[in-house]
């Protein structure tokens, strides 16, 4: 990704309510790899600072969330103190999480187990194949987990991705479907209805609730979607990682 | 062999529900539990017991169950035809459920979501931290037939209690503050959301309902290029069509689709409790306001262990008299339930 002109950041980031008892953070609004970073830090910092009343946090893309009990501390004592901490650093300029890893996953692209690869492919203006090299030769990195449980949005892809959802949800994609819109990719961790189409399957199972680590995948991380046949995912299938393997980025 | 509540015949959308487990947010696991968190609040109050203790969500219809031992239930949430061993029994209330008994709770007459809470509660393993089954995130399964679901000590033996439930069973205005991307629709299109009439879809779950307005659908300028973002219990998504999405506690947490506003946490269970066909409307309140109604709310539920009353009631309080049977009314504590007048 190109580094981004400070003016880029101009008017960022912005606070707003989010719903009843939350506020969120925003440090851009379309998808920037210094605003994603800028949110995973400021997560951090929130937690570090340990205010009373907070309860839960979170990121997105390119916001942190914060929720809190507006009975206890009230709006305008939570806004100032956002403030107060988004005064603290430039947080477009922080490093990415530590402990990172990078991971190969083995992918079906297209066949009857991910229809919609043509359809998809052509919004973006290419071939299948095109389609395929393009997809399978980017090392996406997990920008952040949401959605379903241990679910990453995965970035960023070439322009030629940056194509809407599909106006009508499809009813239901597979866990382990590989689904594309908006220059991302988003890997189900259970099988859901969805605007995004899909265009890959895998066996990565992402969230594991029985296991000491129920979420595989952390924002930070990198993948890079390998093509298969749909006889060697088979093949896989009793594995958890369905074939992918792993390692510390360095 | 432990107290238990055996499943001898269950309805598809019963669920082992507590008020679910926060703090997984940033893993992309929503809260979850109970989808009217009020019915479990009732529940607890029926029986003098914590809130938090797990119960059984009834999307429906119930089922049949027995009791291994003497234990205490209360009834809760969407009312449901209920009887115990053939004796018609009164919701809203808490019965003894005797060893040997048999319970039957058919489908609902109002509402979606019933309601079983037993004194002691669940007493299920935890996953994550919490004992809530999370369909959406394939977290635990549904009660099946044969089940047998043991019950935690319980210290009290008071029942034959009922409690008056705050009306909620069949839609009404719902409450919502604008949220972070109502700025997206424009002023005519707020007006004509909060003017509009609503009828609750067929399609709905713990994850949502759809809601269908009266006329055409809301359209904002976003549209389907928005950046995804967090997702809360309450907000209303606009899809594609412009039809409007409420999401309820199984809820992704987040999502690309507008969300028009977000529905105060004490309009939630209206929202989930409306059947198919029921008629809602919105109305957008001030951020100061809504923190308001939610304190007031939080008064209630804390005080709605002494709105609990016997299920006898004074002869004085009865307005019409003759409607009542008397003699059996005063002579036995659950005597009266067996009257249709008291359902």
């Amino acid at each position: 990704m190109t580094p981004h002109p400070s003016a880029e950041n101009a008017g960022w980031p912005r606070i707003r309510t989010a719903g009843f008892d939350g506020f969120l953070v925003s440090f851009a609004d379309h998808l920037s790899e210094p605003a994603n970073r800028a949110a995973l830090a400021f997560r951090d910092a929130i937690g570090r600072a340990g205010w009373a009343g907070v309860e839960e946090t979170s990121t997105s893309l390119v916001s942190t969330y914060l929720r809190f009990d507006p009975l206890w501390s009230d709006h305008a004592q939570m806004q100032a103190a956002l403030e107060g901490l988004l005064g603290d650093q430039d947080w477009f300029t922080a490093k990415l999480p530590t402990g990172r890893r990078f991971w190969r996953v083995p992918t079906v692209f297209g066949t009857d187990m991910a229809p919609q690869l043509e359809e998809a492919s052509k919004a973006a203006g290419m071939s299948p194949e095109e389609a395929i090299t393009s997809i399978s030769g980017t090392r996406v990195r997990v920008q952040t987990i949401g959605f379903a449980p241990g679910m990453p949005y995965l970035g960023e892809l070439a322009e030629d991705w940056n194509i809407p959802r599909q106006t009508a949800l499809t009813s239901q994609v597979p866990a382990g479907g590989l689904c594309v819109a908006l220059r991302q990719l988003v890997l189900f961790p259970v099988a859901t209805p969805t605007g995004w189409r899909q265009i890959g399957q895998t066996g990565f199972r992402l969230f594991r609730p029985d296991s000491d680590k129920p979420f595989v995948l952390s924002p930070g991380d990198e993948v890079l979607f390998e093509p298969t046949t749909p006889e060697k995912l088979h093949a896989m299938k009793e594995d958890a990682d369905g074939g992918a393997v792993s390692e510390v980025i360095s | 062999m432990s107290r238990a509540l055996i499943v001898h015949r269950v309805g598809p959308g019963v669920t082992v529900q507590d008020h679910g487990r926060p703090g997984y947010l940033a893993f992309g696991l929503s809260r979850g539990g109970a989808a009217d968190q009020l019915a479990l609040i009732e529940g607890a109050a029926l029986l003098g017991q914590d809130s938090s203790l797990a119960a059984l969500e009834m999307a429906g219809t119930g089922g049949e169950f027995e009791a291994s031992e003497d234990m205490r239930i209360a009834l809760t949430g969407a009312v449901m035809r209920a009887n115990i061993d053939g004796t018609r029994v009164r919701w809203d209330a808490s019965h003894l459920l005797a060893k040997g008994s048999r319970l039957t709770i058919g489908p609902a007459e109002a509402g979606s979501f019933g309601y079983l809470s037993l004194g002691g509660g669940l007493d299920l393993p935890e996953h994550l931290g919490a004992k809530s089954v999370h369909l959406a995130a394939g977290l635990g399964a549904r009660v099946k037939a044969g089940d047998h679901l043991p019950l935690g000590a319980d210290g009290r033996h008071d029942t034959g209690l009922k409690l008056d439930p705050d009306p909620r069973l069949d839609g009404g205005t719902i409450r919502l503050v604008p949220s972070l991307q109502t700025e997206f629709f424009s002023t005519a299109e707020i007006a004509r959301f909060e003017t509009t009439e609503f009828h609750r879809d067929s399609r709905g779950n713990r994850m949502g309902v759809r809601i269908l307005p009266q006329g055409e659908g809301f359209q904002t300028e976003a549209g389907l290029m928005v950046l995804s973002e967090v997702i809360v219990p309450g907000d209303v998504q606009i899809t594609g069509d412009g039809t409007p999405f409420v999401l309820l506690s199984e809820c992704q947490t987040t999502g690309g689709y507008p969300r028009i506003g977000s529905i105060l946490p004490a309009d939630q269970p209206k929202v989930a409790q409306a059947t198919p066909g029921a008629v809602l409307r919105f109305q957008f309140v001030t951020l100061a306001d809504a923190v308001e109604i939610e304190r007031r709310e939080r008064d209630r539920c804390k005080m709605l262990r002494s709105r609990v009353q016997p299920l006898i009631r004074n002869p004085h309080d009865i307005a019409d008299l003759i409607s009542f049977q008397l003699i059996s009314g005063v002579s036995a504590g659950d005597d009266l339930e067996r009257d249709e007048t008291w359902l």
